[in-house]
């Protein structure tokens, strides 16, 4: 097939793709999907995960196979001669594969040769890339000892060691702390302002969409909408409203009940209220429940917009309402988890370097931090999975050094990936773990009962686990999770590959536990979820950097261009500025 | 900028260069791929070389000698004088079978009270009762006693310049080939054989393996490498990685055991290399199949080890297979390069045998080439 000359680099046309499960079953991964990414212009392909970003972006690198439809690249057709395509664009899977066992130079060198850059060439970029990416210092380390933001910026360096004429980015700032991703981001943009590059781009951050010339919603493979984030913003103006509690409600519950208000299509707690999106372009009116707060009319954003679309194709929400079986012993206000001078060495790697928090009952808390940052060391010690180096833990009222046994029986546990068996089905799972935490008979009976009944988990009960839909499992692992009644209910990194609304969904469950009386400790990497928390540590290289409630952190943060700081504002000052002062000690 | 600077479209030596340049880096940095290398030529060596021996020592016998003449003493002191015999005295039969049953002896050689008078009779009779419950010793055993009966009565028979006259029992024991009849001697070369497929099978299959794993492919496809490069580059150094430990092998053999190598050094590297692109072939294949290391490791082990192991003729001598197995044999590699190999160092240059299993070999090498050119494409899913 020939393609005009002249037309846009990357012209995608009515393209269809779908795989097939070893377990048998296909799976719809792009459905009629059409697109062009502009010259000189950075395009993003923006969606939740599961929405075929990656699979598009492999086809435009010649790495998959449409099953119909056209892929021109730079004139090229993908499908049939892949390999012309390779000679001349520069892509950066999502894990970006650096060869571990080998130097920043030697990775770098290793680009170089395959793309054909020569010696002269190279003494030329080589210094630009490194500077760039602030690597210098580092040519001689192995990539597998670098922090994931630079093991990133390595990746985005050996793509680009000859100018691409197309630069392909998988989701570069996944996994990445917010420092490095504003870094990226910087990188980007100025590839694009200053070296006339044609990036396209994919993210699930919703917010990095702001950042680029065109953008394509993608969910489940379809297109929601295409054009500038502008236009997609536009969708939403008029609807959006920040809402705040006149009668001195929390903006959690606020956000809660408004989250589940028919005319409302999306709640987010933000700086102390609430902001929503509303289906039609006024406040919602007071339903049945009443609540007592005043609207403000914002300006709207990318991430309305896209929510807009989003739940005009993801549905309605369902309920989210927790109801424990018993009330959970104790009174509120008093110290769940208590956590002095902690520590955790690995050899002469301090992971975690004296800790000291305490969270009350009830509470939400969390603890966000860079990777690398202990956050996940500290989880592992307060569940009594490894034992610490020094200092004091004290978990539901036992000592963790001493009685971990019994300080188990009183703490749930979501890991990172979710521990399910993904062979085994629902009730498999439930089953399983309510015998692990000892439950038997007629009680293991009516745990699993309440378990899918609040978690309306029923009608998938007999799906094998590793084929549920997105949200689901995080529905089972929670599940799992709460099964023993638990006072104490941690939370790794939960959220992380869930689409928006089921991240929304989760909060709302959160909330309603802590409620209840269950104490809550997450992790999260999505900086806006700090939001929910009643209070948050910031922690960075195994230190705790600042403590508090979300708003007061956010203060933390100079106000820019006359905008509130986001969270993330308030996180990249924080670590900032600890960082500076360690320098300065250095020097 | 140099695009365009070089064809990019011809195969491109610089290109397998540095690929082949950056396997050899993760080689050397990588401690587990040294020791399947370097360490494991050298244990297997000396694990088959010391530790598992078809050879008997100081097999100790009971003689029970019923009526002492000239003729058993005779028969007696060559035993005695022999290295393969510790010799246990017993005046019955009951005390040596006594000496039997409590493991002390595993033979019993017994003279029968007319032992002189049936040797002068020329037809006498001994009776050699031999622990049987290790089967395999035992034959041994009862074959070195004969031996030993044997070599008296030859050297009686020249003392005695009687030759023609003097009873003899005729049993032919001749070792061929392995002239100390020393196992090591059959085991060494098999050694080879388990190396060159831990290296050329095992090492790369895991290799490649690792680079779908970690996600390192992906990256590597969307540039102007070809396949054929990739493939190039991963041969290479595990080429050379085997033929290092044939060195290895072949040089240990003979400082440690006295190994000879007969045949001629260059045919043993040709069949070798033909050999060791049959494993590398097995390994690409597997490997570009599964993508996982944990079942790369699985089929590769199954596939390859264990026949060059069980059914190459290498430990277990194929002739004497039922033929169902010995028909199985066919298929597998291991097989025909364990037969040059013996050829080689123990024999010599026996054309008909070599070149026949280095026909096979280079057969099996290119259809196996064949099958990973066309599997390895630069394709994800």
């Amino acid at each position: 097939m020939r393609f005009p000359t002249a037309a846009a680099p990357v012209e995608i046309r009515r393209v269809h793709k779908t795989f097939r499960r070893p377990s048998g079953e296909t799976v719809k991964a792009l459905a009629e999907i059409s697109f062009e990414a502009q010259r000189h212009e950075l395009t993003a392909l923006v969606g939740p995960d599961g929405g075929g970003k990656t699979t598009l972006l492999r086809m435009i690198a010649g790495l998959v196979a449409p099953d119909a439809g056209a892929v021109s690249v730079l004139g090229i057709d993908a499908c049939a001669d892949p390999q012309s395509v390779q000679e001349r664009i520069g892509y950066m899977p999502q894990r970006f594969g650096l060869y571990e066992d080998l130097t920043v130079q030697e990775n770098l060198d290793l680009y170089a040769d395959l793309h054909g850059v020569g010696r002269q060439a190279r003494t030329d970029i080589y210094p630009r890339l490194l500077r760039m990416t602030a690597l210098g210092p580092f040519t001689r380390r192995l990539a597998g000892a670098l922090s994931g933001g630079m093991k990133q910026k390595l990746g985005l360096a050996c793509t680009l060691v000859r100018a691409p004429e197309l630069l392909l980015l998988d989701e570069p700032t996944v996994g990445v702390d917010p420092l490095s991703r504003k870094e990226l981001w910087e990188i980007v943009r100025s590839l694009v302002r200053e070296s006339a590059l044609t990036v396209i781009v994919s993210t699930s951050y919703l917010d990095e969409a702001e950042f680029c010339d065109h953008t394509v919603a993608l969910h489940l493979g379809e297109v929601l909408a295409q054009g500038a984030p502008q236009e997609i913003a536009a969708r939403a103006s008029g609807r959006v409203f920040m809402a705040s509690a006149t009668d001195g409600t929390p903006a959690r519950s606020l956000q809660a009940r408004l989250f589940r208000h028919p005319q409302v299509v999306d709640a987010l707690p933000e700086a102390g209220r609430v902001r929503i999106v509303t289906r039609d372009a006024a406040p919602p009116s007071d339903d049945a429940d009443g609540f007592s707060a005043t609207f403000e009319s914002t300006a709207a954003r990318f991430e309305d917009g896209f929510m807009l679309l989003f739940r005009a194709r993801a549905g309605e929400v369902r309920s989210t309402a927790i109801r424990l079986e018993r009330a959970l012993a104790g009174e509120a206000g008093e110290v769940a988890v208590e956590v002095r001078e902690l520590l955790r060495t690995f050899g002469d790697f301090v992971a975690v370097d004296r800790v000291s928090f305490e969270v009350r009952r009830g509470e939400i808390y969390g603890l966000l931090g860079p990777n690398g940052a202990g956050k996940s060391t500290t989880f592992r010690m307060l569940c009594g999975l490894i034992p610490a180096s020094g200092g004091q833990l004290r978990v539901a009222g036992a000592d963790l050094r001493r009685a971990r046994a019994e300080a188990r029986a009183k703490l749930g546990y979501v890991a990172q990936k979710f521990s399910l068996y993904g062979d085994l089905s629902v009730d498999e799972n439930l089953d399983f773990f309510a015998s692990a935490y000892g439950l038997r008979g007629e009680k293991k009976r009516s745990r699993i009962g309440w378990a899918k009944a609040q978690f309306d988990l029923a009608a998938m009960a007999s799906l094998p686990s590793a084929q549920l839909p997105g949200g689901y499992k995080q529905r089972l692992a929670m599940a799992a999770a709460l099964l023993h009644e638990p006072e104490i209910l941690f939370l790794d990194e939960a959220t992380s590959g869930a689409d928006p609304l089921a991240r929304r969904e989760f909060w709302s469950r959160i909330g309603a536990l802590s409620q209840q009386g269950v104490t809550v400790i997450v992790t999260t990497h999505f900086m806006e979820e700090a939001e929910y928390c009643d209070r948050i540590l910031i922690m960075d290289a195994g230190r705790a950097l600042a403590e508090g409630a979300p708003q007061a952190i956010r203060a933390r943060a100079p106000r820019r261009e006359g905008r509130e700081p986001t969270m993330e504002d308030a996180f990249i000052a924080v670590v900032e500025a600890s960082r500076g002062r360690a320098q300065e000690a250095v020097q | 900028m140099s695009r365009g600077a070089i064809s990019a479209r011809a195969p491109s030596l610089r290109r397998v260069v540095a690929l082949t340049r950056k396997e050899t880096w993760q080689i050397l940095r990588d401690p587990s791929a040294i020791a399947v290398g370097v360490i494991l030529p050298l244990l297997m060596l000396i694990l088959f070389g010391y530790g598992l021996s078809f050879d008997i020592q100081r097999l100790p016998v009971a003689l029970v000698v019923e009526h002492s003449s000239a003729e058993t003493s005779g028969a007696v002191s060559a035993l005695r004088l022999s290295r393969y015999f510790t010799v246990h005295p017993a005046s019955t039969m009951a005390e040596a079978e006594r000496l039997m049953a409590r493991h002390q002896v595993s033979a019993i050689l017994r003279f029968p009270p007319s032992f002189a008078r049936d040797v002068a009779r020329g037809d006498a009779t001994l009776l050699v009762a031999v622990n049987a419950t290790d089967a395999n010793s035992a034959r041994i055993a009862s074959a070195y006693v004969k031996g030993a009966i044997n070599t008296w009565q030859d050297r009686e028979a020249k003392d005695a310049r009687s030759a023609p006259e003097m009873p003899n029992i005729a049993v032919e024991n001749r070792t061929w080939f392995n002239d100390a009849n020393q196992s090591q001697w059959f085991l060494v070369p098999g050694v080879i054989v388990l190396v060159m497929t831990l290296i050329g099978a095992l090492l790369t299959s895991l290799v490649i393996a690792r680079e779908w794993e970690r996600g390192t492919f992906e990256a590597l496809f969307a540039t102007p490498v070809r396949s054929g490069e990739i493939l190039l580059s991963k041969i290479l150094p595990y080429f050379v990685m085997g033929m290092l430990g044939l060195a290895l092998s072949v040089i240990g053999s003979r400082a440690l055991f006295g190994v000879p190598l007969r045949g001629s050094l260059w045919l043993l590297v040709a069949v070798s290399s033909l050999y060791l692109l049959v494993a590398l072939g097995i390994g690409l294949v597997i490997s570009s199949l599964t993508r996982s290391q944990f079942l790369a490791n699985q089929i590769t082990f199954v596939v390859t080890f264990l026949p060059a192991t069980l059914l190459s003729g290498f430990i277990f001598d194929i002739r004497s297979m039922p033929i169902g197995a010995q028909a199985v044999t066919l298929v597998f590699p291991a097989r025909y390069f364990v037969s040059a190999l013996q050829t080689l160092f123990l024999a010599g240059d026996v054309w008909v045998v070599v070149l026949r299993d280095a026909a096979v070999l280079a057969v099996m090498a290119a259809i196996l080439m064949g099958i990973a050119v066309k599997s390895t494409r630069k394709r994800i899913g």
